[in-house]
This record gives C-alpha cells, structure tokens and sequence, in this order.
C-alpha cells in the first residue's frame, strides 16, 4: 500500500532536480561590472567597447570580460577597487554622452543563464540603495489648467461679442461667467459649450445674477493627471541617467505617484537634488544676422548668447525672452493630416498665443528655438570635502543653470493659439519632443513622501544576518527532529530542505523581490513548514500504538494528516493574502515569500517526504519496525470506546 | 525518543474556567496597558524620519544631541543602536521644514564634526503615507479574521469560527498589550508578523477541531467534554513539537537577525507562546460553551434519510 507508481516518483524527481537547478544560481554570487549605456544621442557598439578596452589596456587596468546587449554594454572586473577605478576612467573618456554606472552583475554561469535560470532578486534593503515615493500635485496641475480656461473664455466671449460681467475661477475649484441678463447668458453658454468642449457648463439663477458655472470634465481632468504624471515620469527617467544607475525602476504608482529606485546610489544628497529639480522652457528667436563662427571664436554679439542643441551642435540664440513654458497649455505628438509624418502640436494660453501672433508675424522664414532649462543645486564643499555650514548649521547650496535647446524650427506663416513642428525624423523624437515641450505646462510640484535609504555596508550585513537566521534555524529544527524522529527524522529534514530550494527556485523563476523581511519569510517558513511532518510523524506514531501494522500506520498516518495539514495551512494562506494586498514594500515581500512558502511545504512535505518513505518502507513485505522512536506504550484512554 | 507519554486524556475542559479567567484577565490587562501607555508606533506610522549613522569609534551622543538641538530639532532621540559606534535619530514631523532633505541636512552637519560618519540607512515618511499604512493595516487585520471565519465555517461550523477567532484574536491584543507595556517600537514588520501569527495560531485550533469532528463521528457513546479533551490530549504532543520547532527558527531570527529583526521576532516568539496556550485551552471551551454537538458535525439528515433510515 506505501508504494507510488513510477511516474509519480519520476514526477517529483523531475520537480525536485528543477528546483534544484533553478536555485542554483543563488549560489554563484556577483562580480563588479562597469554598465556603459548610451543616451539619447549615442549609441553603444561593439567599435565604442574596443574603444573603452584599448583605454583600459593603456592604463593598465585588468578586466575579465566583456558583454553587449540592448541595454548597453558591460565590463566585468576582478574587484570593486578595479571597477571604481575603470568606472572613473571610463567617464573620463567617453564624456558626458554615455551613463557609466556601476554594476553587479550575477555571476550565473552560461548554461544556467542559458536556459533564464537567475539568481534572486534583491530588494533595496539587501543590494543598499534609495528607494523614493513622490507624490505630484495634481491639485496645482487642476488649477493651472482652469486658470488658463478662465483666460480663454474672457478671449473666445470677447471674440464673438458677448457682454459678460466676469469670469473668475473659484477659489474651491470651477469657473463662473456672471452675465447682465438672460439673452447675453443665452449666448454665451452657446459660445463657450462649442468653443470649450473639455469643459461642463450648468446655469445658475442667484439673486439677479445671471450665471454659468463651469467644471472641467471628469475625462478631461483623469487626461490632465495622466499628461503631468507622464511628464514628471519622462523627466525624472532622462534625470537619472545622470547619476549612474544601473537598473533605476521609475513606475507611476496608483493615481499621483511615483515611485523611483535606484540601486547602488548613496549620495541620496545628490539623487534628490536631481530628482526634484525643476525645469522650464524658453522660447527665443535664433540670430541669424551674426557669424555662428566667429561667435564660436569668442566674439559672441551683444544681445546673443551661444547655447548647445541636443545632438551638440551650436546654436546662437537672441537673448529676447519671447515667452515662457509656463504659457504652453499642452503638446501632443500626432501625425501631420496631409503628408502623415510625425508632428508635435502645440496649445498656448491666451497671453502666449498673442505674443506668437505678433512676434512671428513680424519674423516668418527665420527660426525659433526653445531653450530646455534645470536648475541644478549642490552643496558647497571646502577644501577638505566637508560641507559648508551656514549661520544656522544648515548646508550651503550652490545653484546653477543648465540649458539646452530642445528644437529650432523656422517659422512658416504666422502662428497663433494652436501650431505644429513638422520635420521630425521619427514618431519616437516627436514623442520626446513633445514631452519635453510639457516641461512647463506640466511642472506640477512634486514631493517626496517617503524616503527609504540603505546604505551598502548595512545591505551586506542584512543578507548576512539573514542567512545567518535561516540556516541557525534550520540546523537547530534538523538537529532535534531527527534525535526526535530517527528515520522519520531524516525523511522529514530532507523534505524540508527541499522545501527551501524549492522556494528559492521559485522566488528566482518568478524574479520576486527578496527583501529582509521576506528572508525573515524564508526562515519562518523553514519553522512552520516542518509543522506538516510533525503531524504525519506523531499520527503515524499513534496508530502505531493502537496496535496497527507498521505499513498500515505509515499509510494511515500519511492520509489522515492530509485533510489538517490542508485546513491549517489555508488559514495561514488567508494571513499572507491579507499582507500582500494590503500591505506595501518591505511586508508585500514578506507576504510573496509567506505565500510561496506554504505552496512548496504543502508539496514538500506530503508529496516528497512520503515518496522518501514509500522508497525506504515501501518494499518491504514483513516489516516489523519503522524507525520513528519509541511506541513501545499503551494508552488507555477512551479512544478505543 | 518521545517526550509525552500521556497514558489518560488530561481532563482539560474541568479547567476550562481557569483558562478562560487567566486568559480574560490577561486580555484586561494587556487592554489596560493599551489605553493607559499606548502603542509606540515606529515611523512607519507616525510619519518622520529616522536615521542610523555609523562611526569609527564610539559615538558621542551628547555632541550629536547639541548638533541636532543647534538645527532647532530639540526634539530629536538619540540613542545607540546595536553598538557603540551605531546611532539611531529619530526626527519627528514637522510642518515648516521641508522634510525631504532633512536627513541631507542632519549628515551635513554631522559630517562637519567627523567626516568618517556613515549614512546607514534613512527612513523618511510624511504624514499622507503613514495614514494610509495605518488604515490598510487594519484593513489587513479585518481581512484575515473575516476570512478565517468564514474558511473554518466553511470547513467545520460557525462555532468554530468564531472560537477559533475569539481566540486568536486575544492573541493579538496579547501581543499588542506587550509593544505597549514595554514601549517597542511598533513597526510594518511587527504588524506583519502579528498578521502571520493570527494566521499561524489559528492551524493549532484547526488541528484540535478537525480531531474533535473526527471523534465526534468516531466516540458516540463519548460526551462532547470527553471528546475535547480526548482530542487536546492526542494533539499536545504534535502542538508543543511544532510550536517548538517554529520558535527555534524564530529564536534563530531574535538572535541572529540583528535589529532589524528584533522586534518582528519578538513578536512571533510572544504569539508562538501565547498561541499554543489560547488556541488550545481558550478556543476549545468557547466551541463547548457555544453548545456544539454531534449533530452539527455530521452529515446532513437529508443523507441519513437517503439510507432509507428514519
């Protein structure tokens, strides 16, 4: 009766020896890498990576490999002192135009990468880095967006000659238009409804007032909120690569926030200063009466100034702020309706659209640029590399500009509220550009709500402490169940054992990240896992002592522990389920592992430990004794009543 | 080897009063310590930020006190963390300073009195976050116990459920009771630890229940008393093994895991402790006191007519 057919052994055979070889590249550890990924006007080859190593070859820097692929190339070095070293040089060599960052990279070898074997995933809280939750403030895009509808419906009732009181915006959020009577009020609702169609109107009749009030329109508000979080997601993801992370994770996270990670990074000074920076636009006309050479040469006219287009070219801009980001309302990326090649529209608000008018009237066939402008802060260090204290104990910050011109069209015709930049190369440049061009339509504050920070010492000896903990418990609970258990003991231990590799091959199959508290998972786990056979192992005892034959009780012991351990493993299922969806962060890792954990004990423990006795008891015709400690007693209870 | 050789079902139900006294005087007082001292919820909670900084050699408290207290946080804690050289900052909300660059600030400042000093880890949450973890943490408690209900009404009976819940659920007041009475610090881990004890906790009472149907089909000459106490004595021996084989991982935890493990380990350690004792000798005599009987554990009556029996 203890016997498994064939395939069932094999089956669990075949599940075990893939666990073990998904696990397996857990315990390969990492080598230090240099990452060098392009930016948005490199590109990263196998001509730049013979570049990087003749330079490394001349500074006689000693490196163990090298890799391509999408994301850029790699260089493998012995140790970290190598890497940063290489990292430094590298910089150095390539510029500006490449993220040189350094890396870990799993040290899995080919075969076991070959078939997407991969060692876990660490959490922030292992590898060290900075984890951000930033909240936008979607109240002040809200705001902004009617202000720029109040402009347009004084601009569109005056246009068609409706005599309006005024047009406020409320301070709770909405727009009235106040009218002298019912007729003008008649007329205007018809204006504004087709002449604003993202917005509602009702009427209100108040103490002899005449009124529309006016709301944004639910879908109009959900697209506004999606425009600013894509704007801030798309600013932060070209801010980062400045730092040099190797696997930033920027994700909009629920309605208004974002959540950035950045691996590896410590100067959460520096990391915060570049995420929280703001940036503007300007939009200026390009000189073209002056020499860009001889500006190059130094002799830059008054009133203009060199600024440095995208790709690096030149550019000589007058120095006239026509106007701002601030009055660009929206961009969109689209496709032209006659020629069908990528374009970028643009809205302004009433002010800048009067400006336009005017000033490219008077300059059609020359070309307006617009400025791309951060202002980047740091603080001021002295000599020793010490900050610089203010009367007040607080950092001294030092503050500078950054600029950039995003484009320079030539204007065609004169423009006005609405126009489009044609030319483009491709539907992806009209996607940057436009999303460069919300910089300032769409700079919605944004704040950091919290703030995780590991350093790398500390996220070593989390890994440590934790193995640590796994494997302390594991030998303490090994050690008393097989005194305790003998045969049984050893059955027990080795399906536990394949519990854990089960689990680890798990968490790499599905890339979960693996936080601290989910090691803590791991080794809880380990404790409450053997809670299966503990069951098995003592009913078996007892139907031992009520006389029954040594195959009968190991079959009955098997088979009626089932149904408990089913029922108290689902009640600890329900609590893991509860953490993972209400849970964040550190305790959803937890929940994953919890989870998981009670999937491959259940598998473990019954499936595996039984094949284990079948294999061992199984065969035997006459078998006198099972090695399951002593049974030699009777109770007398009222069990047999 | 074999540690219970119990011969004759230990007559438990005839305790069942004491258990249930011990137990509701245990769950006043941790009530009491709840109420009068509170819970000493970490920044998870209240919002803040909390810093552990590293040196060389050890730390110089006072002198980083005076620093704090020069950036106007006089309200700041200081205090050792692990070692001597380790210090953990604690800074409390506040509304005029921007919070984010707080930490930069305090570095900054510590790095001008020793520039060896090392940034460990920082922890900053503003007060919308800390809101919301509260309320979806006690979404995740109603969730668990709601479930937990329903599964082991499913599975068994409603008497069960609530038994079993009533039970654990003293737990956890236990556990609470204990952060309060000793101020821990009351952090995500520890809520995610009490969660997983409830969860855990409740397989003790699931193990004596699915005993106590099983001999409620088997003894039918027994009395309900004798059957629950038939069923705790067969069970204890499997109930103190694997509570013990789970706290030695968990003690593994509390000695190894460092600090940022103590408190959720302490909290497993109290639940195991208090688990064994409430989910066995509370929640049993809350299933008898519910009145259960064999008719609620057998198969329906439509079955017994379908053998042609009256």
């Amino acid at each position: 009766m203890n016997k498994y057919p064939l395939w069932k052994y094999l089956l669990i055979l075949v599940i075990v020896v893939t666990g073990f070889v998904y696990a397996l590249p857990n315990i390969y550890g990492e080598y230090p890498a240099v990452q060098i990924s392009p930016t948005r006007t490199t590109k990263v080859d196998q001509a730049l990576i013979a570049l990087v190593e003749e330079k490394l070859k001349q500074a006689n820097i000693a490196y163990t490999g090298t890799a391509l692929d999408e994301q850029g190339a790699r260089i493998r070095f012995v140790d970290t002192e190598t890497q940063i070293h290489a990292r430094d040089l590298i910089q150095k060599a390539l510029g500006d135009n490449y993220v040189v960052a350094l890396n870990l990279l799993p040290a899995t070898p080919g075969w076991l990468a070959a078939i997407n074997a991969r060692p876990m995933y660490l959490g922030l809280d292992l590898r060290g880095g900075v984890h951000f939750l930033m909240q936008v403030d979607t109240a002040a895009v809200l705001k902004k967006a009617e202000e720029n509808y109040t402009d347009d419906m004084r601009r569109v009732l005056r246009e068609k000659k409706v005599q309006y009181l005024t047009v406020n915006r409320l301070e709770r959020g909405g727009i009235e238009i106040r009218f002298r009577d019912k007729a003008e009020r008649e007329k205007g609702l018809e204006v504004v409804r087709k002449e604003l169609p993202d917005l509602e109107f009702i009427e209100i009749e108040r103490s002899g007032d005449f009124v529309i009030s006016a709301q944004m329109k639910p879908t109009s508000v959900t697209e506004k909120n999606r425009f600013a979080l894509e704007q801030n997601i798309n600013s932060l993801q070209n801010r980062v690569n400045e730092l040099g992370v190797a696997e930033p994770i920027i994700q909009q996270q629920g309605q208004d926030r974002i959540v950035v990670q950045l691996p590896g990074v410590q100067d959460t000074a520096k990391a915060k200063e570049i995420l929280g920076r703001t940036a503007t636009l300007e939009i200026m006309l390009v000189d073209e009466e002056h020499d860009l050479v001889g500006a190059l040469s130094g002799q830059v006219p008054a009133g203009s100034k060199l600024y440095k287009m995208r790709d690096g070219r030149p550019i000589l801009l007058k120095n006239r702020l026509i106007y701002s980001g601030d009055n660009i309302i929206d961009s969109a990326p689209g496709f032209d309706s006659q020629s069908s090649s990528p374009i970028v529209s643009i809205t302004l608000d009433a002010r800048g659209a009067a400006i336009n008018q005017r000033v490219t009237g008077e300059n059609v066939g020359k070309r307006m640029a617009v400025n791309y402008v951060e202002i980047k802060s740091d603080t001021k260090l002295d000599e020793q590399g010490r900050p610089v204290l203010d009367a007040n104990g607080r950092p001294v910050r030092v503050t500078r500009r950054v600029e950039e011109v995003i484009t320079a069209p030539v204007i065609r015709s004169q423009l006005g509220k609405r126009f489009q930049i044609e030319g483009l190369d491709s539907v992806q440049e009209a996607n940057e550009l436009s999303l460069l061009l919300r910089a300032g339509a769409f700079a919605a504050p944004v704040e950091i709500i919290e703030e995780r920070t590991v350093g790398p010492s500390l996220g070593a000896d989390n890994i440590a402490k934790g193995y640590q903990s796994i494997w302390v418990g594991f030998a303490a609970i090994a050690l008393f169940i097989i005194v305790y258990y003998v045969i049984f003991g050893f059955i027990s231990v080795a399906a536990l054992a394949v519990n854990v590799v089960l689990l680890v091959a798990v968490l790499s199959m599905l890339q979960a990240t693996l936080t601290l508290p989910g090691m803590a998972a791991i080794a809880l786990t380990v404790g409450m896992a053997i809670d299966a056979n503990v069951l098995i192992n003592e009913r078996i005892r007892e139907e031992l002592r009520n006389g029954n034959t040594p195959q009968a009780s190991i079959y009955a012991g098997y088979e009626r522990a089932f149904g408990t351990i089913l029922d108290s493993n689902v009640t600890t299922l329900i609590a893991g389920l509860a953490l993972f969806l209400f849970g964040s962060g550190a305790v959803r890792g937890f929940a994953v592992v919890l989870c998981l954990g009670i999937m491959t004990s259940m598998f473990s423990a019954v499936m595996v430990s039984r094949a284990l006795a079948n294999l061992y008891y199984g065969n035997r015709r006459k078998l006198e004794k099972i090695s399951i400690g002593n049974t030699a007693w009777k109770e007398t209870s009222l069990a047999q009543g | 080897m074999e540690f219970f050789k119990i011969k004759k079902d230990i007559p438990f139900m005839r305790y069942a009063l004491v258990f249930n006294v011990i137990s509701a005087v245990t769950f006043v007082l941790a009530v009491f310590f709840l109420i009068t001292k509170g819970l000493n919820f970490g920044v998870d909670f209240t919002g803040g930020t909390v810093m552990e900084a590293s040196y060389t050699q050890p730390a110089n408290v006072p002198l980083i006190r005076d620093a704090l207290t020069k950036l106007g946080f006089a309200d700041a804690a200081v205090q050792n963390f692990g070692t001597a050289r380790d210090v953990l900052i604690r800074l409390p909300l506040k509304k005029e300073t921007s919070s984010a660059n707080l930490s930069e600030t305090v570095m900054a400042s510590l790095r001008q009195a020793d520039p060896a000093v090392e940034l460990r880890r920082v922890e900053f949450v503003g007060p919308q976050v800390g809101g919301e973890l509260v309320e979806n943490g006690a979404l995740a408690l109603l969730f668990v116990s709601i479930g937990i209900v329903l599964y082991l009404w499913f599975r068994f009976e409603w008497k069960f459920g609530v038994a079993a819940i009533i039970a654990n659920l003293h737990d956890v007041v236990i556990i609470l009771g204990c952060f309060a009475l000793f101020q821990w610090d009351f952090s995500l881990p520890v809520l995610a630890a009490v969660l997983a004890i409830l969860g855990y906790s409740v397989n003790e009472s699931v193990v004596v229940f699915d005993r106590v149907r099983e001999n409620f089909r088997k003894l039918r000459k027994s009395t309900t008393v004798q059957i629950i106490d038939n069923a705790i004595t067969r069970t204890i021996s499997r109930t103190i093994i694997t509570h013990g084989s789970t706290q030695m991982a968990v003690l593994a935890m509390l000695l190894f895991g460092g600090e940022a493990l103590h408190y959720f380990a302490l909290a497993l350690t109290i639940g195991i402790l208090f688990g064994i004792y409430s989910s066995v000798l509370v929640a049993s005599p809350i299933v008898m006191w519910l009145g259960v009987s064999r008719e609620d554990l057998m198969p329906s009556k439509k079955d017994t007519l379908e053998d042609g029996r009256p």
